[in-house]
């Protein structure tokens, strides 16, 4: 074969493969938006399970998954941004920046089963909070920090050290600076990693079998320390273990749909907000 | 006033150095509760906690493992001979017999006589290995001999074959079929995505018009996103189905399903990595490649993929990582069967889908609720591995950028 004609066979079947990988997500999200689309109805959302499963909507699991996401983001958003804050302005160059910075990587890097397990040891039997509420999200808390902590780190380097020593010249101390400053600065950077841990939360189903998520609870939760269903885990129940599967399909894919929707709304809108304020402070 | 706000600053100084902190507290912790539960298996008898085995004081046995309790209560094994005693018969007897030998009225008020009763029971059939709960085992009989209970052995954990931790008298927790299961569908899965996965890198980087990329990098963003109980659904309900109807399988609930899923996951990850391996080729190397008359494609086999071979390499390890840990996509779609994988088209078990699938019924501090902790160590080791080696595998293509 002369090599321009290899050229050719090559360059098409990358061509080809990309095509294919966009093709694949649009048989994945086309398959559940049109099985899921019909049952979307404003009762779906608002009315809790009937029936077994079978019929009726799927209000708590959205309550207990909106309840997670509030409480994982109250516990993980402060502590994250705080680290990222000491990663950046404070961490010296040495070997603790270097551990920490492979600790928040590795820690990242622990499969969400593990998560479980260790929410369920610490949480749920040492701390003695149960399955709960604030045992889940303390869970999916640990999960996203790592998300957290890199993408408010990115945001801060992002900004420039010009802007640091105007303000430190002008008289203003470190942290006056960091908070009037550097941090207003990179807060749409910062709330970025926000958006993409909420979709990240919604989503993840290991680490919230054992620490919170109830295999069918109609009523709505009072107290952080009762139990809730939650969108994934309600999603996987009656795809694979509710009384009746076949009757309950319909219910699955309109779940799939809206915990879809959710995740890739907040991926969406976190990647948007990301291109529109990488542009701005390129021209800075 | 001054110094108030001084000390106030001091405090939030202090305060953002101890989050930078956080994330290596959380490690240990999540070290010191999996190591502690996990190792607490080794401590755990090998026969069901509160029982005991008894023989005839006249057989020959001394010990027996708990792979050869559970085939003579399988009635696997129906000889001594097989188990190192002598030529007779084996007879298996489980407590609740007791109850259709003896009327209530034999047994006593509040099962006094009990105890008395079995002896009698083992006296009399000097074959007999009686599976009893140690509130009830006779003691100081000379007729009764009661086989020492041994703890959960590493060998028994680590070389097991067999993962039955429910089992009665005596649970088997083997590793080697939920590892194998592991490895063989996460390692199947990447050798499915890695060309595919390249040839999207090539591609993006070398191929794609900024507006062709523009389109796809979002898609490779909204596939990553997708959380991966929608996935296993989605194996579920299209996968499993095709899978059997195409390949004529009597399952469609198969490794080679799981692979599938898996391969269409870790896609994301590696794509990204390579292209950004291919992306930071010097210029100057294309160049010199293309001025010696090579085609773009010729450079792009020959110079760009060689040298950003570590970090493809790197794309492949963490690839293998995120399909290793994937839990619960592979369990909707493989059929977590817990036997020796033998083949790619038949239902395997992974390492976090047992977990996902046993500790809600495993009781809080037993033996099988241990056994799944150790797991969940073997995983936090493994991914931990995965992940320091890619660290070290893309440190060596900047060195060699250098």
């Amino acid at each position: 074969m002369n090599k321009k004609t290899s050229q050719k066979v090559a360059f098409l079947t990358f061509r080809l493969l990309g095509l294919l990988v966009v093709g694949i997500l649009f048989w994945i999200l086309g398959f559940i938006v049109y099985n899921g689309i019909g049952i979307i109805s404003w009762e779906f959302l608002t009315t809790a399970p009937k029936e077994g499963m079978t019929a009726g909507g799927i209000l708590p699991a959205i309550v207990g998954t909106l309840c997670l996401v509030v409480g994982s983001v109250i516990f993980a958003f402060p502590l994250g941004v705080m680290s990222g804050i000491y990663m950046v302005e404070y961490a010296k160059n040495g070997w603790v920046v270097k551990l920490i910075r492979v600790m928040t990587n590795n820690l990242g890097s622990i499969p969400s089963v593990v998560f479980g397990l260790f929410g369920m040891a610490l949480f749920v039997n040492t701390l003695g909070f149960g399955d709960s509420i604030i045992a889940g999200s303390l869970t999916l808390g640990l999960l996203v920090l790592p998300l957290i902590i890199r993408t408010t780190e990115e945001a801060l380097k992002a900004i420039p050290s010009s802007f640091r020593t105007g303000s430190l010249a002008l008289g203003a101390t470190k942290l006056q600076t960091i908070r009037r400053v550097v941090l207003p600065m990179a807060f749409p950077n910062i709330i970025t990693g926000l958006i993409l841990s909420v979709g990240r939360i919604s989503g993840e189903t290991a680490p919230i079998l054992f620490t919170v998520a109830a295999y069918f609870l109609p009523k709505l939760p009072h107290s952080i320390f009762d139990q809730v269903m939650a969108l994934p885990y309600h999603l996987y129940v009656i795809a694979t273990s509710g009384t009746d599967i076949e009757a309950s399909r319909p219910i699955a894919y309109g779940t799939a749909l809206v915990l879809i929707a959710i995740v890739l709304f907040m991926n969406t809108l976190a990647g948007m907000l990301r291109r529109y304020f990488g542009k701005k402070v390129k021209t800075n | 006033m001054r110094r108030l706000k001084r000390i106030a600053e001091r405090m939030v100084e202090g305060l953002l150095t101890l989050s930078g902190g956080v994330t290596s507290l959380a490690i240990l912790l999540i070290i010191i509760f999996l190591f502690k539960e996990g190792l607490g298996l080794f401590n755990s008898p090998n026969v069901e906690k509160g029982y005991s085995l008894c023989v005839n004081s006249s057989n020959e046995i001394v010990r027996l493992n708990p792979l050869q309790i559970k085939n003579i209560f399988d009635y696997e094994v129906s000889n001594w001979q097989e188990v190192g005693g002598a030529d007779e018969e084996i007879m298996p007897f489980r407590f609740d017999e007791i109850f259709s030998q003896y009327s209530d009225e034999e047994l006593g008020e509040d099962y006094a006589l009990l105890p008395q009763r079995l002896s009698e029971v083992i006296a009399k059939h000097p074959n007999i290995i009686a599976f009893l709960p140690q509130k009830y085992t006779p003691k100081d009989e000379a007729s009764v001999k009661v086989l020492p209970t041994k703890n959960i052995s590493f060998a028994d954990f680590f070389g097991g074959k067999e993962w039955l931790p429910t089992a009665t008298p005596s649970p088997l927790y083997g590793l080697l079929p939920l590892l194998l299961g592991t490895l063989w569908v996460s390692i199947f899965a990447i050798l499915i995505a890695l060309p595919l996965g390249l040839g999207v890198a090539i591609y993006l980087s070398e191929l794609a018009t900024e507006h062709a990329g523009k389109f796809l990098k979002p898609a490779i963003e909204l596939l990553a996103g997708i959380p991966s109980v929608v996935y296993g659904f989605f194996g579920l309900v299209v996968l499993v189905p095709l899978v059997q109807r195409s390949l004529n399988l009597p399952v469609g609930e198969t490794a080679f399903t799981g692979s599938l899923i898996l391969a269409i996951m870790a896609l994301p990850t590696i794509i990204t990595v390579a292209e950004d391996a291919m992306r930071n080729t010097p210029r100057a190397m294309r160049e010199a490649s293309l001025a010696l008359g090579a085609t773009h494609w010729q450079t792009i086999y020959k110079v760009v993929v060689p040298y950003a071979s570590s970090g493809i390499s790197a794309a492949v390890v963490l690839g293998v990582g995120r399909a290793i840990g994937e839990t619960m996509a592979v369990l909707m779609v493989t059929g977590n069967a817990a036997a020796m994988p033998r083949s790619l088209f038949e239902s395997v078990r992974t390492i976090p889908a047992t977990i996902a699938a046993e500790l809600g019924e495993a009781p809080a501090g037993g033996a099988h609720y241990q056994s799944l902790f150790l797991l969940g160590c073997i995983l936090f080791v493994i991914t931990m591995m995965v992940s320091i080696s890619a660290e070290v595998i893309s440190k060596r293509q900047y060195s060699k950028g250098v």
